[in-house]
């Protein structure tokens, strides 16, 4: 066989498997995830008053004490002996501390993979909610029912551990203040 | 909940499914007639295979089989080069530019070798027709790639012809990788991963800050990128990120995919030889090492940092996500080295010392069960060295599987096992010594140095992963890597074919008294010790530079 034929052959198998791979399995699926799961297939949109604020999948950066903190994002690529991340769990500490969580639960403090972990810890929310009770002005026993409401996992293989939904938390928050969104 | 049951789960799904999947493979090794595919996808793989031009006879030498693949191999990449080179406007909505043509080399090779390594932020410069026409595709094409050169090894070794590369590589997508990866794609979009053309979104977030929603087809990319041990990720944060692994029964699924097929592939080897004795035994083998690698890594992530222990204690969990919990991302970074598939689920630069050791250990085997298809050869080679020790040993010719070892398989053996090395130890050594401006290492002293060494261990290993705090987006990085992408996938692969060809053209000989049986539980340990003294050794000293001397300043 000639190298010329075993090119053609190849071009000819390389087209057929490009239109197999690409386009004629890609299509049907498409189609199918629009019926089955619109709203995974779309993204898990979250909308308020008709506008798209986020993703449920997604965390958000808070920063104004208004709202439930999330995880840290940042660099994560600091190895387990490296100084800088020491002076930065350090620092991030530190800022917890002057805001009166003199022992924030780790996960305040380590960034996570993605930068958009949704989640945070039961006990990371808690340290939070008598500074929400503050400025929501609103009981403590009400926040922290709000918080049980928006528990992911383990329950239906969610997450391992019980968690909060940062995102769903504060927009629950936000409802519950007076149903506008509030800039800080 | 505790993580051992969970993490009990893929492990215990892998082997439930390993019998099933392996009959599957075993019928298209040994072209059995299977009426209910043969009846569905029949016509349409006699259909691609006329458009083709080839009857599908099987080669008669390891180049009739070899230089196909190269020559398709060649064609699929330089499509790709082209895509990444022009990335047209279409499906593009984003506007991204053509890349680089250091970067668009790099990232063809490494996707087409099924590597998946990414010098590149998938997000910020892909669109949708680079990340479906080329990346997508070359998943799909890669992975059947690796799957025909298991067919053709393990059908040399079992006295066969190796079988024609066409037909393989198509079967391979139509009865196994595509049935497959939609069957996944599906399981993983209710899940919550998004699957949809629609660009990606940018929204306002509470506080008033823009946020990009990297929606897109994912479903099914994320299926093949686990199935297909490839690990390329749709973005950078791989399968932490949210979109790509949105919970912990998603994580659960992908774990159980990157191990299904290569665990299954040995499976089919068994069934091939007619001796399933012999495949169990070696599966208990990986399995073992795979185990032992991944307690490692959960009990060290799951023990947290002493570094920090001032401000925190616990669990450590720097670049993870809480879905998943840090064990359960310790045994993940074992199983997708294990593996060769290479995604993350967490950042792996952010890892306990002791887990570096386990990824760069199973990097370094490359049979910790192995990569898809390749798995089992490279598995097949250690068997055949331990064969030729314990022949040397005892002053006989040894024999494999009732085939004579003779000089020409031992060399082609011995290449395969130096060609690793080569394509790590000396690149790490040459950019190592151009010092910072080559390396760009993103942390400093002894972890500098793991993520140089591991760059090229992933590249040549065709795995994939890396410790992403290395500043690998230079010329430098994408050419040298580019070298050892190639040199890691191709030389092997050429050689391998070469032993099985040599294997089958073997008279095959009765068992005596003499003979050496390679199905029993001792010669299992030597292989265990053969695969630790021959692979493990050669490397000793870099783990002993990186990981360890790392793992004994955090202790101190």
């Amino acid at each position: 066989m000639s190298f010329t034929t075993l090119v053609l052959r190849g071009l000819r198998l390389t087209l057929a498997l490009w239109l197999l791979t690409v386009v004629v399995i890609t299509l049907p699926l498409l189609g199918l995830a629009r019926v089955v799961a619109p709203d995974s297939a779309t993204g898990s949109l979250v909308r308020r008053n008709g506008v798209v604020v986020g993703s449920r999948l997604l965390g958000q950066p808070f920063a104004g004490d208004r709202y439930l903190q999330g995880r840290p994002a940042g660099n994560p690529n600091l190895g387990p002996a490296n100084p800088k991340l020491a002076i930065r769990i350090a620092g991030a500490a530190d800022t917890w501390r002057r805001v009166g969580i003199t022992k924030p639960a780790p996960d305040l403090l380590f960034v996570s993979g993605s930068g958009v972990d949704p989640h945070i810890s039961l006990a990371a929310a808690r340290q939070q909610l008598p500074r929400l009770a503050a400025t929501r002005q609103l009981p403590p026993e009400r926040l922290e029912r709000l918080l049980r409401q928006h528990i992911d996992g383990p329950g239906r293989l969610r997450a391992i551990e019980p968690l909060v939904n940062v995102l769903g938390f504060n927009l629950a928050l936000d409802d519950l203040s007076d149903g506008a969104p509030q800039r800080p | 909940m505790s993580p051992w049951p969970v993490a009990a789960v893929p492990l215990v799904l892998a082997v439930l499914t390993a019998p099933p999947l392996g009959r599957h493979l075993d019928a298209l090794i040994s072209d059995r007639p299977q009426p209910a595919w043969d009846r569905w996808v029949g016509p349409l793989e006699a259909a691609l295979m006329r458009w083709v031009g080839d009857a599908g006879r099987p080669a008669d030498s390891a180049m009739g089989y070899l230089l196909p693949l190269l020559v398709s191999n060649g064609l699929f990449g330089l499509v790709a080069l082209v895509l990444l080179l022009l990335q047209p406007p279409w499906l593009n909505p984003l506007g991204f530019a053509g890349l680089r043509p250091d970067l668009a080399l790099h990232t063809t090779v490494s996707f087409l070798t099924n590597t998946d390594q990414q010098h590149l932020v998938p997000e910020t410069s892909l669109g949708n027709l680079a990340q479906l026409g080329v990346i997508q595709f070359l998943m799909f094409v890669s992975a059947a790639t690796g799957l025909a050169v298991g067919f053709a090894v393990i059908r040399g070794f079992c006295g066969r012809p190796l079988g024609n590369l066409h037909r393989d590589l198509v079967r391979s997508l139509t009865r196994l990788l595509i049935p497959g990866a939609l069957l996944v794609a599906l399981a993983l979009l209710l899940c919550g991963v998004p699957m949809t053309l629609a660009p990606p979104q940018v929204i306002t977030t509470l506080e008033g800050a823009r946020q990009t929603l990297p929606v897109g087809p994912i479903a099914l990319f994320e299926a093949i990128k686990q199935l297909g041990e490839n690990g390329g990720g749709f973005v950078a944060a791989n399968g932490a990120h949210p979109y790509e692994n949105p919970t912990l029964l998603s994580n659960l699924i992908s774990t159980w995919a990157m191990l299904a097929i290569p665990v299954a592939t040995i499976d089919a080897f068994g069934r091939c030889l007619g001796n399933r004795r012999q495949s169990n035994l070696l599966l208990v083998l990986v399995l073992a090492l795979l185990l032992l690698g991944g307690a490692v890594a959960m009990v060290a992530e799951g023990a947290g940092n002493p570094a920090l222990s001032t401000w925190l204690d616990g669990p450590n969990l720097e670049g993870k996500e809480l879905r998943f919990g840090a064990p359960l991302t310790g045994l993940w970074a074992a199983v997708t080295t294990g593996t060769m598939t290479g995604a993350v689920n967490g950042s792996l630069d952010a890892a306990m010392p002791a887990t570096l050791v386990v990824a760069l250990f199973n990097l370094f085997l490359q049979v910790v069960v192995g990569g898809q298809g390749t798995g089992v050869a490279y598995l097949l080679v250690f068997v055949l060295l331990a064969v030729f020790l314990t022949g040397l040993m005892v002053g006989r010719t040894p024999e494999l599987l009732g085939r004579k070892v003779e000089k020409p398989q031992v060399v082609w053996a011995s290449l395969v096992l130096l060609i690793h090395p080569l394509f790590v130890l000396i690149p790490a050594a040459l950019t190592l010594a151009g010092g910072t401006a080559l390396a760009a290492t993103g942390n400093p002293g002894p972890h500098g140095i793991s993520e140089v060494v591991y760059e090229y261990a992933s590249a040549a290993a065709n795995n994939g992963s890396g410790l992403a705090g290395l500043g690998n987006g230079s010329p430098w990085w994408n050419l040298s890597t580019t070298v050892s992408l190639l040199g890691g996938r191709y030389l092997p692969i050429a050689a391998l074919l070469a032993l099985a060809d040599g294997m089958r053209r073997k008279p095959a000989l009765a068992p005596g008294p003499g003979t050496l049986r390679t199905d029993t539980t001792l010669f299992t340990l030597v292989t265990a010790m053969v695969l630790l003294i021959l692979g493990a050794l050669t490397f000793f000293p870099v783990l002993a530079l990186g990981p360890i001397a790392e793992g004994l300043a955090t202790v101190s």
